[in-house]
């Protein structure tokens, strides 16, 4: 079968970036918009833009019948999710799967695995990918035992969901009693599912993921690594490759690990295998797998000069990898920064709004992915993620000098962005020095407040 | 007093739903012109999205329709939901209303298929059926326009 038409279930940058790709290829787009985002620049770049509900998401963009319906009434041959909404529901991914229509992403089964922590960790363990010391437990006294063999910090998570709900950093074996009740009673009504899971936690880790692609005929390529250290909450703001300041046999074990879970997955599609290096141990350990494009995946496209989404299309549509390990060049150094209507000189507050003016940065190496023009509105209902600057040179040093002069030559008007935030991570010798750890956003915070109160 | 991003939205909504096709609102200072349409911002920044927009045009969509303006003193009933719509209860039968029928508020107008769910859809006013937009069998969308009514005059 060939795609000639895709319906794409998503909004935003995403959505934009989808649509340059389909048009590249020649496939027509159809927007499944709400009505919040009708007048949105993928609205207006796509073939056709369909109303598919209210502005809230769990009327729209959440709602996999009316997409799906959506696909068959237009005659749409695909859905492409995106990231987030739908993305990694497995009830989408069957709806199309019985409907006839080709998910592009994985298959329905794969999302399951990768979903569920408590299956995705025994898939990376039966595929030999190392593992934290934990278990699930179920009952206090099994928490108990697990705790003193393994010793503390432990970290307690929730088994059916993620976001940092239901978890919990527990500093003393005769404090878990206490946060396992809190976290259970989290879990369940956050995800109505209250398995537990209890692992040793790093106090000194980086974020550091690898990108995957498949076929689902059992051919996978690695296309490096993106270190995504620099986060607040849990929310990625910076991402790189390579990942700064480990070996390069270090980083090919990393690669190889998530290569070996994919292919025990018989995986097919993009997908990240994130894990936590332990700066201590010097060890990495598998943290989940996301069975999806991912927000950061224009860093792997910077040195690679591989478009994914065309190769997520192709893999989609049933043609066997075209990519080669050996033919996979990572040339150079690339960093992403998210910027985000937020201000952080209120806490990061969202800062919804309409755009009065915005120049964008560009030139060599400069990458925007934006969905944001003048006149654009930035409904308050959806993440607040409006741009995506991306930059490629040589060497890391310069790399963050283009990504700085970007920012520079950046002008928001009409909403409150963390471009200054950025603008001051980029600047810091810690950051420039390559290879922080998950906590150096909130030590740095920490920092510059203490700097401003002195 | 300031107007919220999400005070627009709703006035917008209100516009939306009327019968205008602009709306200019001034108070405490600040102005706000509302224009119905899909006039694309004048700028002279660029931005990947916005040029992309004015440099290639994308060819006409296999099933595109233009949304029918409102028309003064005709009430719109609007689909509820994105699907397929029908005029009758079950293929052969007659169709819930014609042009000229009488609606009440909960008079059944037609019914709208989303995944093997029918779901019926109400006039929400009381008048006479002026005009069906929306075909038999069609997809519509969300708050696509099914049919006009003239609201009876209330007593």
């Amino acid at each position: 079968m060939t795609i000639r038409r895709i319906l794409i279930a998503n909004r935003g940058e995403i959505a934009v970036r989808v649509i340059r790709t389909c048009r590249a290829l020649g496939i027509e787009t159809v927007l499944a918009a709400s009505e919040a985002d009708l007048d949105s620049a993928p609205s207006k770049l796509a073939h056709r833009a369909l109303c598919i509900g209210p502005a809230h998401p769990s009327e729209s963009y959440l709602k996999a019948d009316t997409i799906v319906q959506a696909a068959l009434g237009v005659q749409a041959d695909a859905i492409h999710p995106g990231y987030g909404f739908l993305s990694e529901r497995a009830a989408l991914a069957r709806l199309c799967e019985e409907h006839g229509l080709i998910f592009i992403g994985p298959t329905s089964g794969q999302i399951e695995a990768a979903g569920d922590k408590l299956r995705a960790r025994s898939e990376a363990e039966a595929a030999g990918v190392p593992t934290l010391a934990g278990d699930p437990v179920e009952t206090i006294g099994e928490a108990l035992a697990l705790g003193r063999e393994i010793g503390p910090p432990f970290l307690i998570k929730a088994a059916g969901g993620g976001g940092g709900r239901g978890m919990k950093k527990v500093d003393r074996l005769e404090d878990l009693p206490e946060a396992m009740e809190l976290a259970a009673a989290e879990a369940g009504s956050a995800f109505g599912d209250t398995r537990l899971y209890l692992e040793r936690f790093i106090t000194r880790a980086r974020h550091v993921e690898v990108q995957i692609l498949g076929d689902g005929q059992g051919n996978v390529v690695h296309l490096g690594e993106r270190d995504c250290s620099v986060q607040r909450r849990y929310q990625k703001l910076i991402e790189e490759t390579p990942a700064p300041a480990l070996s390069e046999e270090f980083l090919s074990r990393i690669r190889a690990a998530a290569v070996e879970l994919a292919e025990r997955l018989a995986y097919r599609s993009v997908g990240t295998v994130e894990f936590l290096v332990d700066l201590e141990r010097d060890e990495f350990y598998f943290l989940e797998m996301n069975a999806r494009i991912q927000v950061e995946h224009p860093v792997t496209e910077a040195v690679t000069g591989f478009d994914l989404v065309a190769e997520q299309i192709a893999v989609a549509n049933g043609q066997e990898l075209r990519l080669q390990q050996q033919n996979i060049r990572l040339e150079g150094c690339a960093i992403e920064c998210r910027v985000n209507a937020e201000d952080p000189a209120h806490n990061f507050r969202p800062s919804p709004g309409t755009i009065r003016s915005v120049v964008w940065p560009s030139g060599e190496g400069i990458r925007v992915d934006t969905h944001i023009g003048p006149g654009a509105c930035i409904p308050p209902f959806y993440d607040s993620l409006i741009a995506k600057i991306i930059v490629r040179a040589a060497d890391r040093a310069s790399t963050i000098e283009r990504l700085r002069l970007a920012i520079a030559a950046t002008r928001i008007d009409g909403v409150a962005t963390n471009l200054p935030f950025h603008a001051e991570i980029l600047a810091d010798p810690e950051f420039e020095k390559g290879g922080v750890d998950t906590s150096y956003v909130p030590r740095f915070l920490e920092r510059r407040r203490v700097l401003l109160e002195a | 007093m300031t107007l919220t991003a999400k005070d627009v939205a709703e006035i917008i909504q209100l516009l939306e739903q009327s019968c205008f096709d602009s709306l200019s609102l001034e108070m405490d200072g600040m102005r706000l012109n509302l224009q119905r349409g899909c006039t694309a911002p004048v700028s002279e920044t660029h931005n990947d999205a916005a040029a992309e927009t004015a440099s290639s045009v994308p060819p006409p969509p296999p099933s595109a329709k233009a949304r029918p303006p409102s028309k003064p003193g005709l009430f719109d009933v609007t689909s509820p939901f994105l699907g397929i719509f029908y005029r009758a209860p079950k293929p052969g039968q007659p169709p819930f209303i014609e042009v000229a029928s009488k609606v009440e508020e909960d008079t059944v107008i037609g019914i709208i298929e989303v995944m093997k769910l029918m779901n019926s859809v109400p006039a929400g006013v009381k008048g006479e059926v002026v005009e069906i937009l929306a075909e038999n069998g069609a997809l519509v969308e969300y708050g696509e326009v099914l049919l006009r009514v003239r609201p009876e005059a209330s007593p």
